[in-house]
């Protein structure tokens, strides 16, 4: 079994640092930009909570019989920081036992938890712009209102722009840095077999 | 040589174009268009509160583009949002003599610190039932309202001192103090003009009278207090000197000179604190809007302070001053004191360093009264030597000019404050009243505009009737001549005004009020919290507007004669999304309630019918379905109180026979 470089070794506190930013930096963002609402709208997507003008998003929404918001519905915001807790805390693990093999495994469980929760938040705003109140009071046949994962998309009289806050980016800095140092692990071990 | 004629023709024909009359075609030159232009999305530069006079209401202005962005309710009832008919506000118009639902708005002074706006509130006077407003800058809205006993005609208010320690209140109209009935013509035995001084607390804004000084009967006109050396000092301009009760046209044009009147402030403060002044019986009312319980709280004073010059040595002069003078006017460094005699040809400026000599050397040319009257020639720095015709009011730019306003001459006159030279005059269409240099009236005036608020409108504007607008007109006061920029129409009729940089409210302007921080007794906290409770006659209705309806919208058993409170939250809390609330035949008007606001009307219906009520405030797509039903049955029938929005009713419905 192959010790981590020292590189290797720096990079988990580093990582953990990253990822505890989710605790106090905002994971995603979306900008609602609508004539009547020159300044525009902005929701905020935390580990564990929804911020920003979701009380009037929510207001809105029911004219096209969205559902509204609210924080304890979100199962997430339990189920994902005690997830990213135990991550970080296996990074302790593989901090103090040294091993590459248990690097590739962290980063492995690291994409995993990644692309599933990119999953659950599409799957979030396909229900959220799909389950449509049936006695709404504005019904455009054909229409969702499904918000882009990333990126821009116009949506009636709103323009919406989803994209990752600082804590997004910290996070996927993250997940750049595991894939990068495992890259390097490996070179690292080609070279000196 | 028979072309000469032609040629001597055409130069008489150039001769007489050029002696044509100056009119706005040749007034306004250059860029003028481009100076005014605030591009659509774009903000004014100043905020300009403009007096409202006989609609009793404070007007805002946008400068440069003269553009009205909001007349705000002060002294006068406003059935468009419910001010002075909603339970809430009601009370703001109460006074000693009930509810008096008018008033003539002359004077406006933003609130000062150092001299200088500090954009906190703004005091707003009431000529005819004397009173003071406070309009908070924040909300826009008022916030207070004290009546001036032993007062008639609050004209020469409400000036402020330097740190907003003082607002004064002087009478225009001479009245007797106290309760006596006495002949009219007993004027001089009986009338006395007062100069009130109003303390300001510092946190809250709170009116309190602080004493009132007790002068001989004359009209006090116009004020404004000393600056820097001349803190301590007021001055008032006074009129009808002479006494006169009838035809004051020709009976108060009599003397040669009028006065002003200096009063140092602290000496009378020392005095009122000091025991000095006679507690006289004096009922006022005094109405305070809580914001938080959004109530008004009166409360009817009993006594005032009076001060009697004769027993209070020091506190008191007089300076003549010619020709019945109007505006009273500081310039920003506190040492001169410009008189405007209304029918005067001169400009009279009075040095205060001279003054304060000449009260010392006793230079005294005898009394009013008691009052000691400086010699004019003593306190005198010069006089402006033919400016025009029927000064009224004096501004400054704070670069050592002055801006003086002739109504019968209809022009603005630019001199020089040392050498008292005219610079510059400039037409105005027709016959200036007020003039108004954004802060200047301060230490430090902002300078750059200089807006004449014009008495008469003629043509103008396209003709609309015999009853027209008031015109307003915006100079540049940038360079040394005066440049006329623009023409805009005003509502009521503008006296005095002010204005203060955008930066220094806009930030501050409040958008919605925190519905957490509603303490209003009958708010609904959501719409669960809705409900009709009846107790006797009187039924409250708990309502609550959120986009797109009203919660209860069906209530019934409702009997004539009933008092119906319609308490109605605007359960919102964006910006911008007020909610109207009107009923049929509701006999008093309608509501405007802002975000998180709780605002009440009162419907006592006089006959039994289905009474429709609604949103009248454009709020969302569905505003037109935000709408709703009472049923009012005759008294004595048995229907039972019932009330909800989208409750599917269990109960049979029969059809009435």
């Amino acid at each position: 079994m192959k010790k981590l470089t020292k590189i290797g070794k720096i990079s988990i506190p580093v990582v953990i640092l990253c990822l505890a930013t989710l605790w106090v930096l905002p994971m995603w963002q979306i900008d609602l930009r609508a004539p009547q609402y020159p300044g525009g709208l902005t929701m905020k997507i935390w580990i564990n909570n929804v911020t920003g003008d979701v009380d009037i998003i929510n207001g809105l929404n029911h004219y096209i019989g969205m559902k509204t918001i609210h924080k304890q519905d979100f199962k997430e915001f339990v189920y994902l920081p005690i997830t990213m807790l135990s991550f970080m805390a296996l990074g302790v693990i593989v901090f103090l036992l040294g091993k590459k093999i248990f690097y590739y495994i962290w980063t492995g469980i690291f994409v995993v938890i990644g692309l599933f929760s990119f999953y659950d938040f599409w799957k979030w705003e396909y229900d959220y712009g799909h389950n449509l109140d049936p006695k709404a009071p504005i019904q455009v046949p054909g229409m969702a209102y499904q918000p882009p994962l990333l990126g821009y998309k116009k949506m009636l009289n709103f323009e919406a722009l989803s994209q990752p806050d600082l804590g997004g980016w910290f996070y996927m800095a993250a997940g750049v840095i595991l894939v990068a140092v495992c890259v390097l692990e490996i070179k690292k071990s080609k070279a000196t077999r | 040589m028979k072309k000469f004629p032609l040629v001597l023709f055409a130069a008489g024909a150039i001769a007489m174009q050029s002696c044509k009359m100056k009119d706005t075609e040749s007034a306004v030159s250059g860029d003028a268009a481009s100076k005014v232009y605030v591009a659509p999305g774009k903000h004014d530069e100043f905020y300009n509160f403009v007096s409202g006079g006989f609609n009793g209401q404070v007007s805002v202005y946008g400068l440069p583009s003269g553009r009205l962005l909001k007349v705000i309710p002060v002294f006068s009832l406003n059935p468009e949002n419910g001010y002075g008919y909603s339970e809430e506000t009601k009370d703001m118009l109460k006074t000693s003599a009930g509810y008096v639902p008018w008033d003539d708005q002359h004077h406006l002074e933003l609130s000062q610190t150092n001299g200088e706006h500090d954009g906190r509130w703004i005091f707003a006077n009431a000529n005819n039932t004397p009173r003071v407003a406070r309009i908070d800058l924040t909300t826009f809205k008022t916030m207070e309202i004290i009546e001036i006993p032993n007062s008639g005609g609050n004209h020469s208010s409400p000036f402020i001192t330097e740190n907003t320690e003082y607002v004064v209140a002087g009478t225009r109209f001479s009245v007797p103090m106290g309760t006596e009935d006495v002949p009219i013509n007993s004027f001089k035995q009986n009338f006395k003009s007062t100069a009130s001084f109003i303390s300001v607390d510092k946190n809250t804004g709170g009116m309190k009278i602080a004493f009132q000084i007790m002068l001989p009967g004359m009209n006090l006109d116009l004020s404004h207090s000393g600056k820097g050396p001349s803190h301590d000092w007021f001055f008032f301009s006074t009129y009808n000197t002479e006494q006169a009760n009838t035809l004051l046209e020709v009976n108060a044009s009599q003397k040669d000179k009028d006065f002003i009147v200096a009063v140092n402030w602290k000496k009378a403060e020392e005095y009122a604190n000091s025991g000095k002044g006679k507690k006289l019986p004096s009922q006022y009312m005094h109405n305070v809007y809580n914001e938080e319980t959004q109530s008004t709280n009166s409360t009817m004073e009993n006594e005032t302070i009076v001060l009697d010059p004769k027993d209070c040595p020091d506190m008191v002069y007089m300076i003549p001053c010619p020709k019945s003078p109007h505006g009273c006017d500081v310039d920003p460094t506190g040492e001169y004191i410009v008189g405007s005699g209304k029918l005067a040809a001169l400009i009279p400026v009075f040095s205060f360093t001279k003054l304060q000599s000449a009260i010392q050397g006793k230079k005294f040319e005898g009394d009013y009264y008691g009052i000691p009257v400086v010699k004019y020639e003593e306190a005198l720095h010069g006089e402006v030597q033919k400016p025009g015709l029927g000064p009224l009011h004096t501004e400054f730019d704070g670069k050592g000019n002055a801006y003086t306003s002739f109504f019968i001459s209809s022009e603005v006159v630019k001199w020089n404050i040392k050498d008292l030279k005219v610079i510059d005059r400039s037409p105005t269409f027709y016959s200036v009243g007020h003039l108004m240099v954004p802060g200047g009236d301060t230490r430090k005036p902002y300078g750059k505009y200089l807006v004449a608020y014009n008495k008469i409108t003629k043509d103008r504007y396209l003709p609309t009737g015999p009853e027209l607008a008031q015109s307003a007109q915006l100079y540049s006061i940038d360079g040394d001549k005066m440049q006329l920029l623009l023409d805009f129409p005003t509502f009521g009729e503008p006296h005095y005004a002010q204005a203060i940089p955008a930066e220094k409210l806009a930030p501050k302007s409040v958008k919605i009020y925190d519905i957490m921080k509603n303490k209003h007794q009958y708010a609904s906290m959501g719409e669960k919290a809705t409900k009709v409770v009846r107790n006797g006659n009187r039924v409250d209705v708990y309502m609550t507007a959120i986009r797109s309806h009203l919660t209860p919208d069906n209530i019934e058993g409702i009997y004539v004669g009933d008092e119906v409170y319609f308490h109605v939250t605007n359960l919102e809390q964006d910006w911008d999304v007020p909610h109207g609330f009107a009923v049929k035949n509701a006999a008093n008007a309608e509501l405007l309630i802002m975000p998180g606001e709780t605002t009440t009307l009162k419907f006592v219906p006089t006959k039994q019918g289905i009474y429709p009520f609604y949103c009248t405030d454009f709020c969302s797509a569905l505003h037109q379905e935000m709408q709703g039903y009472m049923r009012v049955s005759p008294r004595g029938s048995n229907v039972p109180l019932k009330y909800g929005t989208n409750v599917t009713d269990s109960a049979k419905v029969t059809a009435s026979k």
